[in-house]
């Protein structure tokens, strides 16, 4: 008993996190195993894990770091492209798909977390919303570069051209890697529903530890009090883009397990532009910002009401506006606030009397 | 804390409740479409009816495609249906959204595998197509895409196709352009940010160098950028082109003839199949278009009496003129039913099964379609079929021989 008491309770909260997402996978892996999961269902866990990693990394910028990124979805797209670009090109030279995996995984983390950096350098030196400016024209900019780049492959070596295709020039055994806004096409499908799972629990265990490391404080403290943090000495820059670049590495993770998961990848607006960040964005609001377990259940919970909506056919994309809205006054309006916070003292009370 | 937990519960419940309510209304709309088949969900359970899905946008940007096809599709299985369906058993056909996205459209794929699909039309769009055609490939499911234009779209052996692909127009347009004289000196405007266009204008200028005209300006526009066409068309002044080839949607076409003629330049006009339906665009001056020549698979003022009939049937039920993507699923859902009479398949037979005795069938069927008269189909999934080459004179469609 003494032992139990000795967890902190924000140790206790991050285990019922992880027991979250374990038992989750357990329960949903042995529904798979026994087959009694729809396929609809089952296709959707992959893009699911994508989604949490998504919805958990901007966490840290929004509500850990308190500052406002527009263009995760850029961040995605990177790690997206960039791991799907090796995954292609070393599709016969890496026959062994867990390995090739691994190394896609890195290089698309690697590659988001790089531009992440690259925007923080200058723009986290600032105060205000700078950087919901600069991140939103990121992700626009991103998204269009991917469009214009042709990236073609043959005997001679690798050629690129921003114009079209047949600028790049190739021998007749070349083939075209990325084909611009057609995008790559036969991606190898490596992305699993068990390595999405434990790329949920490492990203929990990475924002989690920071968040309650020495650095995590610092990174709070400047969200609470920039001057009271500067005045005691915490490199307001450094942690910022600490926090930052974490979690733009992330995103490109969430991106290499979308990548791997579909035979075709195209820079869209639909799934890498403006929209899709705002969606990721609307997952963390509803989820409860800073708050990492609310995050990975709204994600699920939002992911999944589009498709289970499915039978109201023309109407599904209408009723899912509407509960987002309800679901938004529910969580953020006073009123409603005010209203669940005297029910919840009327409960207390009752139980109070019954006991 | 506990109470709101309790009002999302009940919010939860809410919406599954709404699901199910929708699916019960969905059964319901089926038989009514399907007038042979008295309950729709019911029958298919005892394998009486051939479950056909469909997958295409119908909300978001390319939603009037994914709509066309939708009611073309509609049509064609009602109207087989009131034939006495395919082999005496009836259709019951089932379309999913997937918002042009390749993610979504993968869902709907699930959801139709979910609901016992035996063969799919669709999906409507290139990119989707490609994914939806990766895991059917899998299942082993028939699909026929009624317009995916892009090449990888029929690369899997269950795959094919309905309409032409990107190279295949690029390359009939510049065959055309070539062995007609049409002009030496062209200019292509192009949308680089479409798969469509930028394909059809790469199998173009590849056939170029093996024809007697010249490629003096190619200038691309994005989806951002598609109203303002005057910078290219005063490069394609400038390189004195004497025809302007525009592989791309009417809807920008007529803003680029609108703005040739505002700036007195006036080339000859060569389109693709997107260009089917710039005459009924609002506030367009018919006149611009006069001589403007397009490949179409479908121009619903033919003479024909087949496509006539298909054109008044469309009309009446949906209250507007089909357009190019509803004469491709119309036509795929009847290529499905002579491949499906051909194999001699039932709807007691598995997906997988259903998609091994298409796949040579399609290879002997004929169609004789709205989109083509003695529609075949090759073993790479592509149809052979010749484009219809139409020229606009006095405001009207009229087709070249």
């Amino acid at each position: 008993m003494r032992n139990m008491k000795k967890i902190s309770k924000t140790t206790k909260s991050n285990l019922i996190t992880y027991g979250m997402v374990i038992a989750l996978f357990l329960i949903m892996q042995t529904l798979v195993l026994t087959g009694n999961v729809s396929s609809l269902l089952q296709g959707l866990l992959i893009p699911l894990c994508a989604y949490i990693i998504l919805a958990v990394s901007l966490n840290l910028t929004v509500g850990i770091l308190g500052e406002l990124s527009l263009g995760h979805a850029g961040f995605m797209c990177v790690g997206a492209f960039t791991s799907a670009f090796f995954s292609k090109c070393t599709a016969e030279a890496i026959p062994v798909a867990g390995v090739r995996y691994l190394i896609a995984l890195l290089i698309g983390a690697a590659m988001a977390g790089l531009c992440g950096i690259l925007i923080g350098i200058p723009v986290l030196r600032l105060k205000g919303d700078y950087l919901a400016i600069v991140t939103l024209a990121f992700g626009e900019i991103i998204k269009n570069v991917v469009n214009i780049l042709f990236v073609g492959r043959d005997a001679n070596g690798f050629h690129f051209s921003t114009k079209d295709s047949l600028s790049l020039g190739l021998e007749a055994d070349g083939e075209v890697i990325i084909n611009g806004p057609q995008g790559i096409t036969g991606t190898p499908k490596d992305s699993t529903f068990l390595i999405g799972a434990i790329l949920i629990l490492v990203t929990l265990f990475i924002v989690l530890n920071l968040i309650h490391s020495r650095s995590g404080r610092a990174i709070m403290a400047i969200r609470d009090n920039r001057i009271a943090a500067e005045s005691v000495g915490i490199n307001i820059t450094k942690y910022k883009l600490m926090a930052f670049s974490v979690s733009a590495a992330l995103a490109g993770v969430a991106g290499v397990i979308y990548a791997h998961n579909l035979a075709t990848l195209m820079a869209q607006p639909k799934n890498f532009g403006y929209n899709m960040s705002i969606m990721i964005l609307v997952f963390v609001v509803l989820g409860g910002i800073g708050n990492i377990r609310g995050s990975v259940i709204s994600a699920i919970v939002l992911t999944l009401l589009p498709e289970l909506l499915r039978g109201l056919s023309d109407y599904r994309m209408l009723i899912y506006a509407v509960v987002l809205i309800v679901m938004m006054l529910f969580n953020w309006s006073p009123k409603a606030i005010e209203w669940r916070e005297k029910r919840s003292v009327k409960l207390k009370r009752r139980k109070r009397k019954e006991a | 804390m506990k109470f709101k937990k309790a009002v999302s519960i009940a919010l939860m419940a809410a919406m599954t409740m709404t699901l199910f309510a929708g699916c019960g209304a969905d059964g319901g709309q089926k038989s009514a479409d399907g007038t042979g088949s008295a309950n729709g969900t019911e029958s298919a359970a005892s394998g009486d009816a051939f479950r056909i899905g469909g997958i295409g946008p119908v909300t978001g940007e390319a939603a009037v495609y994914g709509v066309a096809v939708k009611n073309g599709a509609e049509l064609a299985v009602k109207e087989i249906n009131e034939a006495g369906g395919i082999g005496g058993k009836q259709i019951e056909f089932n379309f999913q959204d997937d918002e042009h996205d390749a993610e979504k459209a993968v869902n709907a794929y699930n959801t139709l595998k979910d609901w016992g699909t035996q063969a799919i039309l669709g999906t409507v769009t290139s990119g989707p197509c490609v994914a939806v055609g990766q895991v059917s490939n899998e299942d082993n499911i028939f699909l026929l895409t009624p317009s995916g234009t892009a090449v990888d779209c029929v690369k899997y052996p269950n795959a094919f196709r309905v309409c032409f692909s990107d190279p295949m127009q690029g390359l009939e347009s510049a065959k055309y352009i070539g062995e007609n004289n049409l002009a030496e000196k062209v200019a292509v405007i192009y949308d680089s940010s479409d798969v469509y266009s930028s394909g059809i204008y790469e199998a173009f200028a590849k056939e170029a160098e093996n024809q007697n005209f010249e490629i003096v300006a190619a200038e691309a526009f994005t989806a951002e950028s598609n109203k303002d066409f005057s910078v290219q068309l005063q490069k394609a002044k400038d390189a004195e082109a004497d025809l302007v080839f525009l592989p791309f949607y009417y809807s920008q076409a007529s803003l680029v003839l609108k703005q040739a003629a505002g700036m007195s330049y006036s080339p000859a006009f060569f389109g693709c199949d997107g260009m089917d339906g710039i005459l009924a665009v609002k506030g367009f001056d018919a006149a611009l278009a006069d001589n403007l020549i397009f490949l179409s698979p479908f121009t619903p003022t033919s003479e024909d009496e087949a496509i006539q009939k298909f054109v008044t049937d469309y009309k009446e039920a949906y209250g507007e003129t089909p357009n190019q993507f509803a004469a491709d699923a119309y036509d795929g859902i009847y290529a499905m039913k002579a491949a499906m009479e051909k194999a001699g398949v039932t709807p007691d037979m598995s997906a997988s099964d259903i998609c091994e005795a298409l796949k040579p069938a399609m290879l002997e069927v004929t169609i004789d379609g709205v989109t083509a008269k003695s529609l075949t189909w090759e073993e790479s999934g592509e149809p052979s079929k010749e484009p219809m080459v139409v020229k606009i004179a006095n405001g009207d469609y009229a087709v070249v021989e």
